[in-house]
């Protein structure tokens, strides 16, 4: 290679080695502000690295698995109420993880069931019977990278039903 | 260890290499599109919890790394030409650009189609659909500036910082879903080993992305060729190419 072409390469080079450290260092910085949500045990103890904990009042979202039998719906009405515990493979359940209490009055997203990740946005409460609580205005499926056909799925025992209404519930939307 | 590459650099012999390569990558395309996308849409077993929606995954994922691909391949291309001062590297990224940003969009969209039914939202501002969007605009911004000058040299110039700078990117796009909590799911294809798919599903998958990844080289192999006729059209190569044309008909 001729002098000057190893002088640009070089210049090339070192150019976007410095921008790779600035962003990588932004990013740094910034990395609990480019995360979605919260997961429960931050919701306790705080962020990892900072120990940053959201206060009463504040909108936050929250991210966790739908604990399962804790999901718990209004005959009458859209209102449910669930547990959210900290995402982790393998999927399992202890009574002792930290967990938090979603409210919200709405229809549920297609992938809703107890076992599935959700993120809830809302309001952070402190609830008379949860405790530490979220007032959701909206709940989002987060989908996980398994996809499986039915018949493997139910040989597995994971079928999947979406959430059914009655014309009561419905009705009192308004 | 280049020396093979040198003659390439020469825009006449890589217009008539590309001519030679044109029917294969068409032959190939046309073949694994019309296999892996009937597969896809009508035979692959529907998924256990999202249906038939999920087959929008067999569009969207070839059209999101194909995004990405494409990006990089530019990148290399800005790099031969601010290093090496290729011309042809110009007219490759020139070729390359539009076609990224097309995928970059089908990306977007089929991901928003799917999102409002699986996730109960068109959009969320989560790191990895933010920097997607992202790629997008810096795909418009070397569009803008290939086209913003008259000298083609200064344009390529340009264009190839832009691209360069806009590279850091590329791991960012595909790392955002491990490096921060998102709403998107982690990659099901690309984890080495085990993909998390079962079989039926995934390999109507490679013949789709196969295909994809055929149609992108046609597609820019096309335009690379337009470009490098349109950049050399006063060489007497062209206007003998041209001249021949017109009175064959």
């Amino acid at each position: 290679m001729n002098p000057r072409r190893k002088k640009r390469l070089a210049i090339v080079g070192s150019v976007l080695i410095g921008i790779g450290a600035v962003a990588g260092l932004v990013l740094y910085a910034l990395s609990q502000n480019i995360d979605l949500f919260y997961t429960p045990s931050e919701l306790t103890q705080g962020k990892k690295d900072t120990g940053l904990k959201p206060s009463l009042g504040q909108r936050i979202r929250i991210g966790g698995l739908v604990v399962p039998g804790s999901v718990k719906r209004d005959p009458e009405n859209l209102k449910v109420s669930f547990k959210l515990a900290d995402m982790k493979t393998p999927i399992e359940f202890n009574e002792s993880d930290p967990m938090t209490t979603v409210y919200y009055e709405g229809i549920l997203p297609d992938l809703f069931r107890e076992g599935q990740g959700i993120v809830a946005n809302g309001e952070l409460v402190n609830h008379n019977v949860t405790g530490l609580s979220i007032e959701a205005s909206e709940v989002l499926a987060k989908h996980d990278e398994n996809y499986m056909p039915a018949e493997l799925a139910e040989s597995e025992g994971k079928g999947h039903k979406k959430t059914s209404y009655s014309e009561k519930q419905l009705e009192s939307k308004g | 260890m280049w020396k093979w590459l040198h003659p390439y650099a020469n825009p006449e012999v890589s217009y008539h290499f590309t001519g030679r390569l044109l029917p294969w990558f068409s032959a190939l395309a046309a073949i694994l599109l019309s296999i892996g996308l009937v597969w896809a849409l009508l035979f692959a077993p529907a998924d256990y919890q999202q249906g038939d929606s999920f087959r929008i995954f067999y569009i969207h994922v070839p059209a999101a790394s194909l995004s990405m691909g494409i990006y990089f391949g530019m990148a290399i291309a800005a790099l031969c030409s601010l290093v090496w001062q290729l011309k042809l590297a110009d007219a490759s990224a020139a070729a390359m650009a539009p076609v990224g940003a097309v995928f970059t969009a089908i990306a977007l969209l089929t991901g928003s189609a799917w999102g409002k039914p699986m996730w109960g939202t068109w959009w969320i501002w989560d790191a990895r659909l933010t920097s997607e969007l992202i790629l997008l605009f810096l795909y418009l911004g070397v569009i803008a500036l290939h086209s913003a000058f008259e000298d083609k040299n200064l344009a390529g110039k340009a264009a190839g910082i832009l691209t360069l700078v806009g590279s850091i990117n590329l791991p960012i796009i595909k790392y955002s879903v491990e490096w921060w909590n998102t709403l998107h799911q982690g990659s099901t294809v690309s984890k080495l080993g085990k993909p998390s798919m079962s079989l039926d599903m995934l390999w109507p998958f490679l013949f789709c992305f196969l295909g994809f990844a055929m149609l992108v080289a046609v597609i820019v192999c096309y335009r690379f060729r337009n470009e490098i006729l349109a950049r050399n059209s006063i060489r007497p190569w062209v206007r003998e190419l041209v001249s021949a044309r017109a009175t064959h008909k």
